[in-house]
């Protein structure tokens, strides 16, 4: 028997340098990742603890009332803000997407797609400076109309905002800048679609609308929710723009056109954040855990739907 | 440019605090350091709170604030920055009116007092046309339509005065505390200063609080004192600062002023954001105590009001005040 150490010494496959800086490399980039992620959860949970174990007397912004129901309607909000948008934003991109894939003509589509992601490119605070000062006037009066004749529906109780800076004002200027997120990548994914799929609904005498809704459709459904989650996370996340936009004077409201709306917990730091000392700046930091906690759980949510559909997609 | 007499000043101080006094103070040091060109003065415009805790710590040799040190601070307070036991020094050298601004056709001008103002924001009162609006005002035509007030959504100075001032004035009608978000849920909320301007020009029927240095182009409110009405101005602003008294049983360099709101004195406007720079009587060893006296005293100087007052639209410091203040100032050493 020779020793082990002289056999263990002759590799099974010869490594080259290339190999194995490629691999240390990829392995230290996604190191890294895991690190940062790490980082900055464990900065948030270090600086949140005083803010949740101290009595809340003490914070001035709390005013009395408990951390958690200050943080309600902020988590309220956040939500309710993205959820609008996103109704709004997926319809709107999936039809852009569906007619720049297939319906428009190659030299239209290409000016479109890109018209779309110059889209993406618009800074937030620039989409805020318009939301506020060109959108809320303008659709001002037809919020007050639509108070004074659908009042009785719980979305557009009265009153009106006079200034048009509505939680749904907000939602639209969101729903703007997750358009090109949404609409780019489920563009690509329709593009995926196989040709084969597509000419078999053809052949078969499906009609354009038909073919894309039995060969297209079914296939990209997870690129789409996969689209939806990335546009989700930037509304979520958002803070310049509804700062700048939204009146955040009130509690928990599914009215949509009322002055008093709930602010979102990004937009809430943002306006908090720079005159806060002491324990104040440890609570909004609290709040942004929260928000760190509810974009890891949207994120787990899409994962499993998306897994749980793969099977049908053929995406894989 | 720079004077000869000034120049054998040598030394950096930092400081920090107040938004507010932002524009001010970039005017302060840009003409302090022409004078002195061997100084550096810098200033972190981080808000009032941690400018006092930057002080209170010793990471600044002076701080900017919305508000004087209250007495349970100082009793407690060890500055870090000065010499155990020492006194400190506050001067009121920026004083920003607020001016009440409103957005309705046809109307420049409105008299109010200070019950229908808070009734105003309070939402209580919530037609342009209604009784107590109208007495005050004959002649005017006023609207059938709704009031909308603006308040500030982040936490400001600018709030926690004009909320001051309706807790002094306009008693049951203002049932809150003075505080610096705005104290209940209700009215629209904007952004900052410009978030307020441009939701006041944008909006209908709307009504807000502002500087006076960026009212320009909108209604503006005219104020019930005694008898009278009084429009904003910058004497009238500074008027304040003489009618009221400095508060009592503090140190002889600490000028904390107790703004009297109600007061019932001709030609004084009584809505105002007085800032406060804050500095030790005795420094510890390290800073340059001999620079932020001279600072300090070149911003209450008549020359470093009147840049204040061109370039940030502060009311300048009437002489009387100016006197005390450099008597308050002399004490650095």
């Amino acid at each position: 028997m020779t020793s082990p150490a002289t056999s263990a010494r002759t590799p099974r496959t010869k490594q080259r340098l290339g190999d194995r800086i490629f691999s240390n490399s990829a392995l230290t980039a996604g190191t890294l990742i895991l690190a940062i992620l790490a980082a900055v959860a464990g900065f948030l949970v270090l600086e949140s603890v005083p803010a949740l174990t101290t009595d809340p007397e003490e914070i001035d912004i709390l005013n009395g009332q408990p951390f958690w129901s200050y943080v309600a309607p902020l988590v309220f909000g956040t939500l309710w803000a993205s959820a609008l948008a996103l109704a709004m934003a997926i319809p709107v991109s999936i039809g852009i997407a569906l007619f720049i894939s297939h319906f428009a003509p190659r030299r239209i589509a290409q000016g479109l797609g890109y018209i779309v992601d110059l889209l993406a490119a618009v800074p937030s605070v620039v989409f805020g400076l318009w939301g506020g000062n060109v959108l809320a006037p303008a659709v001002q009066p037809l919020y007050t109309w639509l108070t004074q004749n659908l009042g009785w529906f719980p979305l557009f109780a009265p009153p009106a905002s006079g200034t048009g800076r509505t939680i749904l004002t907000a939602a639209i200027v969101l729903a703007v800048m997750v358009l090109p997120i949404i609409t780019a990548l489920s563009r690509e994914v329709f593009l995926q679609t196989p040709v084969l799929h597509e000419e078999a609904a053809l052949a078969l005498g499906a009609t354009r609308w038909e073919m894309i809704r039995t060969a297209v459709l079914p296939f990209a459904r997870p690129g789409i929710i996969s689209a939806s989650m990335l546009g989700l996370g930037r509304a979520l996340g958002e803070t310049m723009a509804v700062a700048m936009v939204l009146s955040a004077s009130g509690g928990i409201t599914l009215a949509v056109l009322t002055p008093s709306n709930p602010g979102t917990i990004a937009a809430n730091i943002a306006l908090r954040f720079p005159e806060a000392f002491g324990l104040n700046t440890n609570l909004l930091i609290a709040t942004g855990l929260i928000l760190f906690a509810i974009t890891l759980v949207v994120n787990m949510i899409a994962r499993a739907i998306i897994n749980r559909r793969k099977e049908f997609s053929g995406a894989n | 440019m720079g004077l000869p007499t000034g120049s054998d000043l040598t030394g950096t101080i930092v400081g920090g605090g107040a938004s507010s006094q932002q524009a001010a103070q970039e005017i302060w040091i840009a003409s302090f350091q022409s004078d002195n060109p061997n100084t550096t003065v810098e200033y972190d415009p981080a808000g009032s709170g941690a400018g006092r805790d930057m002080f209170l710590a010793g990471g600044a040799a002076f701080a900017g604030s919305d508000r004087a040190f209250t007495p349970e601070e100082l009793e407690a307070g060890e500055f870090g920055a000065c010499v155990p036991g020492s006194g400190i020094v506050e001067l009121p050298a920026y004083v920003a009116p607020i001016v009440v601004v409103f957005n309705l056709a046809g109307v420049d001008a409105l008299n109010l007092d200070p019950k229908t103002i808070a009734g105003i924001f309070a939402g209580d009162i919530d037609r342009w046309d209604g009784e107590a609006i109208a007495t005050q005002n004959p002649g005017v035509d006023l609207p059938d339509a709704r009031i909308t007030p603006v308040h500030r959504s982040d936490e400001s100075g600018t709030t926690e005065n004009f909320t001051d001032y309706l807790a002094a004035a306009a008693g049951d009608a203002w049932p809150y505390e003075p505080n610096g978000t705005w104290p209940f849920e209700g009215g629209e909320a904007s952004q900052g200063t410009s978030g307020v301007v441009d939701s006041v020009r944008n909006g209908t029927g709307t009504i807000g609080y502002v500087d006076a240095s960026r009212a320009g182009g909108l209604g503006q409110v005219a104020v019930k004192v005694g008898e009278d009405y009084v429009g904003y101005s910058a004497e009238a602003a500074a008027a304040i600062v003489d009618a009221s008294s400095i508060e009592p049983g503090r140190g002889e360099g600490d000028l904390a002023i107790e703004l009297d709101r109600t007061t019932e004195e001709a030609g004084v406007y009584p809505i105002v954001l007085i800032s406060y720079l804050i500095g030790c009587e005795q420094y510890a060893a390290g800073i340059d105590a001999e620079v932020v006296r001279a600072y300090f005293e070149y911003v209450i100087s008549d020359a470093g009001q009147q840049a204040a007052s061109q370039n940030a639209g502060s009311a300048p410091l009437s002489a009387q005040t100016r006197e005390r203040a450099a008597a308050a100032a002399a004490l650095i050493g």
